[in-house]
């Protein structure tokens, strides 16, 4: 009874509330007394705002969930599995957890407009949660010693903690996070008073490893060997008397063990070792502040107390009368930067506080850009400050300690390297890495490593610094050993960054750090993080240890894996050692296949570990070995396959996906009877799992389905037997279209299916879906029909079939939405696949294709016109040129088109129609058709341009005739300016058909406009026109060209001169062996221009000389190119980097065309001349020469007069008169 | 500047391919060894050259052979004193 009462009184008192809370603006109820204040003033001691300041037990919140955990126990090792591992009860009808991500933080993610530009190239600000937690460890490890180091005396102590102090440490820190979760565990359990009684039987945690178990049982009684992870003797025998005294230990009555003792420091007792680690200025905090949260917004009242500055007291005070004092000698003002490191902090204001206007005085002083001895920055940013401070504090060099003269010497060339200019940057780099040695490692990285926790690193930043350490580690070698740790909690995070470039940077740095330091220091320094309480650091540290084995090669590192992998101390160790196996091969690739017996043997137990995350985490490590070594290696799985196809038959959820991915990725490395055998066994667990509705299984299950039915054992009547039904039912619904990433793998697997059992029999199947009412629907079955028909052709396609697929080909055509090229791509590979077998159904497809041209949207006429393009050579196949001519006169029509990208498509279907039809029987003529096309050669969209030119070009090929050659001239002055596009394909089509043309009406009329077009001003046109001038050349033969170009050359103005050149240049260059002819015509002109007194006229001469040169190789013109040597020879000592390459060039040239012997006569006399002048230049030419011809140089070189180089060898000479004495001699010795 | 230093990178990549690439401070001990190792290596490269030199030695060319791959090792005598 009573008890109703409370429930009665307690919704009363609840209703109260809420009205209360309803009521804006209604003064503060409380509803203790029930009873509304009646007065109407305020009360002073109330908070005003009921809503966030409940000031009873009435908890609002009751029965949501108060805090959000940033990250759940969840392993990461499946890139995409989304949180429902369980199954839903309920339909889904919202967006999964995956496609949400997709949006929040994907691909189409959209950039946040309210988060600066500044903030948004911050790296942390990209990053996931997840990815998130590097920041959280960001604490560097004290250094460590070094136990390999080479000249280590015995009795000396070491400063830095050992293996040993290490590994105590982490234990510790176990211990800590599970007493931890105990007491959470309690506070749940026992929060409300009564405590909670959890069920004798098995708790929900442990349910995942009971229902499937091992596999093999293990055996009850457990040796207790000293093992490989236990750190002591003496820990063995204290674990076991704790096991007997207390079960449940905490670190306080913990008895020491003798000899760990002075080891056991918690991390709190531990001085950091790092001063610069924690900021300067936040001293005595408990946390490092930064600088920028230690002045917060307003409160910063330095700007008060800042002195005056000359401008504000000659306002102030009267001109006349005062008189400005030198200082008395002896004065020094404060270090100004001293004071501006460390503002005096601001009484902490807590009362109101005015906002202060942003003193203009303040804002540049804080952020200098020139800092002493460094020089002008790029920038400098606030956070910076706290670690460059010191090098604007004023301090004079000479007082400084050595020590502190090289820590400020780092941290400039730090600051260079992070914020200045390139070649600041360069220098600055070169000077740390030329110095490494001296500096020291201990200097160098207790500065570079908190540079790269700064949260507000940017990508550059971190990119210069990643390379700083880069250098400096080369250049250290050993000496980098105490600090391997510190640098790989700094750079393992880079190894999960998004950044493609982030990785491979991190991947590198890691792999030298571990040829630098050492197998053995490797490992002894990432073995305590291998079972690290927090998996974020185990993943790390997975990765980081694949990275050494692909740096130090597997063989060494794998006595210790199979360690980690067998550890029976802690799953954590398991884990951690198959997740490096499983990344060993994604990032060797096929390098396992030597090392695969040894890798998989490593970590086969652990297919039958009592924990599901091992089991799971070995599957994939399998899978990962699998797809690397494919397609060799099955015979080094043979021990696992049973396991692994045992354990798929007692997995569920999670642990089965890994294990059937295992099995996919096994299967195609088997051999036929193989394959078909354990195909047939799991296929059954397939089917079993095709109505999953967990995405991550249904994506696993069809990759799964796609590489059994490849193999070659698997064949097409068992796929169609037992596969087939169930793959459409359960896979080919609507649902799977609306998500982007199932779309893809449907219709992979379904096309990977296609390809065993045949089209008829897939596209008979999913053919009725091509008029289902789901456009994406739809379009996933127009995309699998495309892919089959594209790869098996359309043979197998009944005539009936046929029929139903053009009719929902048509239709899913016509009713799209949006239009997509996928339509496009499908429509037109089945009308080309049926072939002439389409002609029956042309008109209906033409007519629907006249009526979209016709339509408003502009897209739907584009697709049309490359939906035409597409299908005509098909209907002039079928001899259906009236509908063709039908097609192109509408085309025609559309010309007019103002849409630059549909009227491309337009013009691409005309010429495809010309291509197929012929100029002569094409409709409308081209004579009236050209006309049209004169002005839309203006055009300048490179769409429309490329099919315009495209279109002109063949029309002048192939029927000129059909135009007046005052069209052709007209089009002729279009082309200049093509000549110039930006794409490659424009411009080569633009000189092909000013080729085509000039050969049509003959080179005269195009000439004399290009030699006209020489003397225009701009430079760019002329270069075209030069081009152009070469093609006319190559298409209709020097001799109509050279004459009125030479004699152009004789206009005296020196653009026309240079232009001229340029077309030979370019002439020659054209017509290559051609050239042979007209040397010694072109011989003279180019003696004048190699004379003339013009740089530039020097350097296109040479270019001349070049191509001709090269033209005539072997051709019998080595007179006139020797001739042309000795012009060229004079102008080796030009100085202007053109110039001298041109020459140099040419001088190669005429080697080439007379070879290397008469040319070295000219270069042996400077070789070893006494000005260096000459010199260079000289061994410039030798240089080249002897990496061209070194060969043929070699009876060239010349008789020295010291006897110093004797080459009797090349005085050998054999007389034959007597060796056939020598010969009869022998004979006569051998008869008698 | 950045010009020098870029020719000065060109002919090291040069150089770590082609052993014989020289420049303005290459010494005349250097060449002539590179002329001489060429030299060989020539002779030793054409076989018809070798047949014929052999002919011309009276030895086999197996021997003609090994004699001028043994003459590579300093073929120009011992490097010059160095004088600082």
């Amino acid at each position: 009874m009573s008890d109703a009462a409370d429930q009665v009184l307690q919704a009363q008192r609840e209703r109260n509330a809420a009205k209360a809370a309803g009521k804006k603006g209604s003064k503060a109820f409380d509803p203790t007394t029930q009873r509304t204040d009646t007065s109407t003033k305020a009360s002073l001691t109330d908070t005003f705002d009921t809503e966030l300041y409940e000031r009873n037990g009435l908890d609002k919140f009751a029965g949501y969930n108060t805090s959000i955990a940033v990250n759940d126990e969840e392993d990461e090792e499946m890139e995409d599995a989304d949180g429902d591992s369980g199954r839903n009860l309920v339909g889904q009808y919202t967006a999964t957890t995956a496609q949400r991500e997709e949006f929040a933080n994907g691909g189409t993610e959209e950039a946040d407009i309210l988060v600066t530009r500044e903030k948004q190239a911050q790296i942390a600000s990209r990053q996931s949660d997840y990815q998130r937690k590097g920041m959280e460890r960001r604490v560097l490890t004290p250094t460590r010693a070094d136990p390999f180091a080479e000249n280590r005396q015995a009795g000396v102590e070491e400063n830095g903690q050992s293996y040993r102090e290490i590994m105590a440490m982490r234990e510790v820190e176990q211990e800590e996070e599970r007493v931890r979760k105990a007491i959470e565990q309690k506070e749940q359990n026992g929060e409300n008073g009564d405590t909670h009684h959890s069920p004798t039987l098995k708790g929900p945690s442990d349910k995942e490893n009971a229902e499937a178990g091992s596999t093999v049982a293990v055996s009850a009684e457990k040796k207790r060997k000293r093992r490989w992870d236990v750190s002591t003797e003496e820990k063995v025998s204290e674990d076991v008397q704790m096991e007997d005294v207390k079960p449940k230990k905490s670190r306080w009555d913990e008895i020491p063990a003798p000899g760990a003792a002075p080891a056991k420091r918690s991390r709190w007792d531990l001085a950091p070792a790092l001063v610069t680690a924690t900021p300067a200025s936040g001293a005595g905090l408990a946390t490092p502040m930064h600088p920028s949260q230690m002045m917060s917004f307003g409160t910063d009242i330095s700007g008060r107390n800042m002195s005056l500055s000359d401008e504000e007291l000659n306002e102030m005070l009267p001109n006349e009368g005062y008189k400005i004092l030198d200082p008395p000698p002896g004065y020094e003002p404060l270090p100004a930067a001293a004071r501006r490191l460390l503002p005096t902090p601001a009484a902490a204001t807590g009362g109101f506080m005015n906002q202060q206007s942003e003193d203009p005085r303040s804002m540049g002083k804080q952020l200098p850009t020139d800092i002493p001895g460094v020089g002008d920055l790029q920038f400098f940013k606030a956070e910076d400050m706290q670690y460059f401070g010191k090098l604007v504090d004023g301090a004079e060099e000479n007082e400084l300690s050595v020590e502190e003269l090289k820590e400020r010497k780092i941290m400039r060339l730090l600051l260079k390297v992070k914020n200045g200019t390139p070649p600041m940057r360069k220098t600055a780099l070169r000077q740390i890495t030329d110095n490494a040695r001296q500096f020291g490692a201990g200097a160098l990285f207790n500065q570079i490593l908190p540079l790269l926790m700064e949260k507000t690193l940017e990508d550059q930043e971190r990119h210069l610094l990643v390379k700083v350490i880069d250098r400096v580690l080369y250049k250290l070698d050993d000496l980098v050993r105490p600090f391997v740790h510190k640098i790989l909690v700094v750079i393992e995070p880079l190894l999960i960054d998004q950044d493609y470039y982030a990785r491979v940077e991190g991947r590198e740095i890691i792999s030298n750090l571990s040829k630098a330091a050492g197998l053995a220091h490797m490992i002894s320094t990432m073995r305590p993080d291998i079972d690290h309480a927090d998996e974020y650091v185990r993943n790390t540290t997975a990765r980081a240890f694949a990275v050494v084995a692909s740096a130090l090669t597997i063989p060494p590192l794998l006595p210790f894996l199979n360690a980690v992998c067998k550890s029976r101390k802690s799953w954590q160790a398991r884990h951690t050692g198959v997740k490096i196996i499983q990344q060993i091969p994604i990032l060797m690739g096929c390098a396992v296949l030597p090392h695969l017996k040894q890798l998989v043997d490593c970590i086969a137990d652990n297919l039958n570990d009592e924990q599901a995350k091992v089991r799971t985490v070995t599957s994939l490590a399998i899978a990962a070995l699998a797809e690397a070594s494919n397609p060799y290696g099955i015979e080094s799985f043979d021990a696992i396959l049973n396991p692994l196809w045992m354990g798929a038959r007692k997995q569920r959820g999670k642990g089965l996906a890994g294990f059937l991915k295992a099995i996919g990725y096994i299967i195609p490395l088997m051999d036929e009877e193989y394959a078909n055998y354990y195909t047939s066994v799991i296929m059954e667990i397939l089917i079993r799992e095709f109505s999953s509705p967990d995405e991550e299984m249904k994506k696993v299950v069809l990759k799964v389905v796609s590489q059994c039915s490849s193999t070659a054992g698997v064949t097409a009547g068992y796929l169609k037997e037992t596969v087939l039904d169930d793959f459409f039912k359960s896979f080919w619904v609507r649902r799977m279209a609306l998500d982007k990433r199932n779309y893809r793998q449907v219709v992979d697997t379904t096309v990977d299916l296609g390809q065993k059992v045949g089209a008829g029999e897939i596209i008979s199947r999913i053919v009725k879906n091509l008029k289902d009412e789901s456009e994406a629907y739809r379009k996933m079955a127009v995309e699998t029909i495309e892919k089959i028909i594209a790869g098996l052709g359309a043979a197998d396609v009944t005539e009936r079939l046929e029929e139903e697929l053009i009719d929902g080909i048509l239709h899913s055509f016509q009713e799209q939405s949006v239009e997509d090229i996928i339509m496009l791509n499908g429509f037109g590979t089945v009308v080309n696949a049926l072939g002439i077998r389409c002609k029956k159904y042309l008109p209906q497809i033409v007519s629907t294709i006249l009526w979209r041209l016709n339509h408003k949207s502009a897209p739907v006429r584009q697709q049309s016109a490359d939906l035409i393009s597409r299908i005509a050579p098909i209907m002039s196949q079928c001899g259906e040129d009236g509908l063709l001519g039908k097609l192109s006169t509408v085309l025609y029509e559309y010309l007019g088109e103002e849409y630059p990208e549909v009227l491309g498509s337009i013009l691409g279907a005309l010429r495809s129609i010309v291509t197929v039809v012929g100029l002569s029987t094409m409709q409308p003529p081209i004579k009236d058709l050209l006309p049209r096309l004169t002005p839309i050669l203006r055009n300048r969209h490179e769409k429309v341009q490329e099919n315009t030119i495209d279109l002109v070009g063949r029309i002048a090929d192939r029927g000129p005739e059909a135009v007046n050659a005052r069209e052709w001239m007209r089009i002729c002055f279009e082309l200049l300016d093509m000549l110039k596009a930006h794409k490659k394909g424009i411009r080569r089509a633009a000189n092909n058909t000013f080729g085509f043309i000039a050969k049509a009406i003959g080179p005269q009329d195009v000439l004399a406009t290009l030699l006209n077009n020489l003397r225009v001003q701009e430079r760019q046109s002329r270069v075209c026109t030069a081009v152009a001038i070469g093609i006319v050349a190559e298409t209709c033969a020097p001799f109509t060209v050279l004459p009125a170009l030479m004699n152009e050359y004789r206009v005296p103005e020196l653009n026309v001169q240079n232009g001229v050149l340029k077309s030979l240049s370019f002439l020659f260059e054209y017509i290559g062996e051609m050239a042979k002819d007209y040397v010694y015509a072109v011989t003279p002109l180019l003696e004048d221009a190699l004379i003339d007194r013009d740089q530039v006229h020097r350097q296109t001469a040479a270019s001349v000389v070049k191509h001709v040169a090269l033209g005539v190789v072997g051709l019998g013109c080595e007179d006139a190119m020797l001739h042309l040597l000795n012009l060229l020879y004079p102008n080796l000592f030009e100085t202007s980097p053109h110039v001298i390459d041109r020459i140099i060039e040419a001088i190669d040239a005429v080697r080439m065309a007379v070879g290397p012997g008469l040319v070295m006569n000219y270069v042996w006399a400077g070789l070893f001349h006494p000005a260096r002048k000459v010199r260079v230049p000289y061994w410039r030419l030798y240089n080249s020469t002897y990496v061209q011809q070194a060969d043929s140089m070699v009876p060239y070189y010349p008789v020295m007069d010291d006897a110093k180089l004797p080459r009797f060898e090349l005085d050998i000479l054999v007389n034959l008169d007597d060796l056939r004495r020598t010969r009869r001699e022998q004979l006569c010795k051998t008869a008698t | 500047m950045a010009d020098k230093l870029r020719t000065q990178q060109q002919l090291e990549a040069l150089q770590s391919r082609y052993l014989g690439v020289g420049h303005a401070d290459t010494t005349k001990f250097e060449w002539t060894s590179n002329i001489a190792r060429d030299s060989y290596a020539s002779y030793v490269g054409h076989p018809q050259m070798l047949a014929y030199m052999s002919v011309g030695l009276g030895q086999s060319r197996e021997k003609t052979r090994l004699d001028f791959i043994e003459k590579m090792v300093r073929p120009v005598g011992p490097p010059p004193e160095r004088e600082d």
